[in-house]
């Protein structure tokens, strides 16, 4: 450690660049190159994460029975796009636990940063390896049995991301109300995807399932996402399925977004 | 007219730049209500140097959370550079600086990359921003360690970032929350200067500290806290002067002593206390150390000199004991274990 004699006065005289208003859309990229510069500075980090749903697709996709109204693939990948997106924003928040703690996270909210900003931008940094994961997994699907209809992948792509914003902030306010305790976000987070993982119908059909399961299924907002994803990828476009989906999505992103910055609000 | 106002304000130091009326904080932890600030008022001047000064919990940091917009006021006003706390929070915080108690820089993150997110915060143009991110880099001496990730900088390093986060867009205030908090001395005193620098380039600064030295030698205005309200509000010379110095003697007997202490209340100017305990005279007094020789001839002439005499000017710590009946040394000490501890986690 130097002494140091610190030249403030030139510091300050130089340049005098002065502070603007800013608006939403520029916060939340603000926000979101904020949150990928790490992650960009290490790729290989990224990288690992970018396989894992391709194992996950290797090991799991020869158990799936054929299916009469075309190929299993066609039927699974579209859920597990949306598993994907599932994992990746509900951890939103974990990145947050540490900011919180170290420091950094109160510094952004004394920032002119906007509160939504905050939230949907830290939700997109999850969305855009989403993205990127959903697009080598159908460039590694589409030389097998599967048939890209690349007009239903975007559309799909818009409702995952509006879903996995939603998603976001709600990890997000969770990391927030949790404060310092790590085991609690890790515990409520780990409580609630399984199950809705499962009741959205992504790995098993629930056709065949009983009353109470079907009716919590219904209720599953991730079900109609999934079920939109499924008639999209195969590039169809049923008005009621693909608005289901739609609506489900935005639905999840606008009460995430809400219950995040009332969390934000009430925590600082 | 307006570039002579602009003249005017730059140059007298009437302009409030924080004004608080009856600033009022509660927090509900299950039933109970603390009350952490209670209906504060207060006026701060462009280019002051304050000092909140209190134990934990005597609400300095709350009302450094109030002013900075984290957390809204129960009740009563507050303005910052002009704008208020809840109205305009925007506003405010476009025109403040603030270094909490954490770093500012998330320890995944580069120092220069932080430095330029704080810049499109405050929605500062790339080409500006990377100007004035390395003109902080060097006024901070953190050019080396600016493409090292956070995490690998040491303590002081961490802490001139989060100082230079805070100044990136030039702020009309600049609040530093506990600051040298977690800090060893040589770096605390490269703090101090850098504080002091700042000051003189004619940045107001609010800082809280619960280091007495640290108040006593960086503020030009000392304002004590404790227990929502405050209860000094001066310079610390001032402070000192009004407390005054504390004369000990000692006498052979315990009559000599008693004489003693009634020369004592004629000789020494206006003293505030006067006690007598066994053979011991104490004597508090306005400028009691100037006038101690006088009152050691005049005993001696009077014919009870006195055996020993011991001077003591007053430490701000001694304010706060005699303003509150305890030991803000205590107090701090108690707890500075523990944030050191958890600066190092």
């Amino acid at each position: 450690m130097t002494t140091i004699t610190v030249p403030t006065t030139q510091a300050r005289r130089t340049t005098q660049p002065k502070s603007r208003p800013t608006g939403f859309l520029t916060d939340t990229w603000t926000v979101l190159v904020r949150e990928l510069t790490p992650k960009l500075r290490q790729p290989a980090s990224m990288l690992f994460a970018m396989v894992q749903p391709l194992v996950f697709l290797a090991l799991f996709a020869p158990l799936l029975p054929d299916v009469e109204s075309g190929s299993a693939l066609q039927w699974f990948v579209p859920g597990i796009v949306v598993m994907t997106a599932l994992m990746g924003a509900s951890m939103t928040g974990a990145d947050l636990t540490a900011e919180i703690r170290s420091g950094s996270h109160e510094r952004l909210l004394v920032s002119p940063l906007s509160r939504p900003s905050l939230l949907v931008g830290r939700a997109l940094k999850e969305v855009v390896p989403v993205l990127f994961q959903t697009a080598l997994i159908l460039a590694v699907v589409t030389p097998f049995s599967f048939d890209l209809h690349l007009g239903g992948v975007l559309v799909g792509a818009v409702i995952v991301s509006l879903f996995a914003i939603g998603l976001g902030a709600l990890s997000f306010a969770l990391a927030t109300a949790a404060k310092e305790q790590d085991w609690v976000f890790w515990t409520v987070q780990q409580m609630l995807i399984f199950p809705l993982l499962l009741l959205s119908g992504v790995l098993l059909p629930l056709d065949g399932a009983p009353g109470w399961l079907r009716f919590l299924s219904d209720i599953n907002p991730m079900t109609y996402v999934v079920e939109a994803e499924r008639a999209l990828f195969a590039g169809r476009f049923p008005a009621d399925v693909v608005t289901g989906g739609l609506v489900a999505a935005a639905a999840v992103a606008v009460a995430g977004v809400l219950v995040g910055v009332r969390t934000m609000e009430r925590s600082s | 007219m307006t570039s002579e106002s602009g003249v005017m304000t730059n140059h007298n130091h009437q302009r409030p730049v924080i004004r608080t009326q009856a600033l009022t904080r509660h927090f509900t932890r299950g039933k109970k209500t603390v009350e952490a600030v209670r209906g504060l008022d207060l006026e701060i001047q462009q280019g002051e140097l304050v000092a909140f000064l209190g134990p934990n919990g005597a609400g300095k940091s709350t009302t450094l959370r109030m002013l900075t917009t984290l957390i809204p006021p129960t009740s009563g006003t507050a303005e910052v550079a002009g704008h208020d706390v809840v109205r305009s929070r925007g506003a405010v915080r476009r025109s403040i600086g603030y270094v909490g108690q954490g770093n500012a820089a998330a320890f995944v993150q580069r120092g220069r990359d932080e430095l330029m997110s704080q810049a499109r915060a405050h929605g500062i143009p790339r080409a500006a921003a990377k100007t004035r991110t390395d003109e902080l880099l060097t006024a901070f001496d953190l050019q080396e360690h600016a493409d090292r990730p956070v995490q690998t900088l040491s303590g002081g390093q961490r802490r001139r970032l989060d100082i230079a986060i805070g100044l990136f867009n030039h702020p009309e205030v600049l609040f530093l929350d506990e600051p040298s908090t977690g800090l060893d001395p040589q770096n605390r005193a490269n703090l101090q200067e850098q504080i002091r620098r700042l000051h003189e380039d004619g940045t107001t600064i609010v800082l809280t500290t619960h280091y007495l030295e640290e108040a006593d030698a960086l503020a030009g205005r000392v304002i004590v806290v404790d227990h929502g309200v405050v209860i000094a509000d001066d310079t610390a010379t001032r402070l000192k002067e009004r407390l005054g110095d504390l004369v000990r003697l000692g006498f052979a007997t315990e009559a000599d002593a008693a004489v003693a202490a009634g020369r004592a209340e004629s000789v020494l100017a206006g003293p505030t206390l006067v006690e007598r305990t066994g053979t011991q005279v104490s004597i508090r007094s306005p400028r009691g150390a100037d006038s101690a020789p006088a009152l050691a001839l005049d005993l001696a002439a009077h014919g009870t000199p006195a055996s020993r005499m011991e001077v003591h000017t007053p430490t701000l710590d001694d304010v706060f004991l005699d303003l509150t009946g305890r030991s803000l040394r205590e107090s701090a000490e108690s707890t500075t274990g523990t944030q050191t501890e958890g600066a190092a986690a």
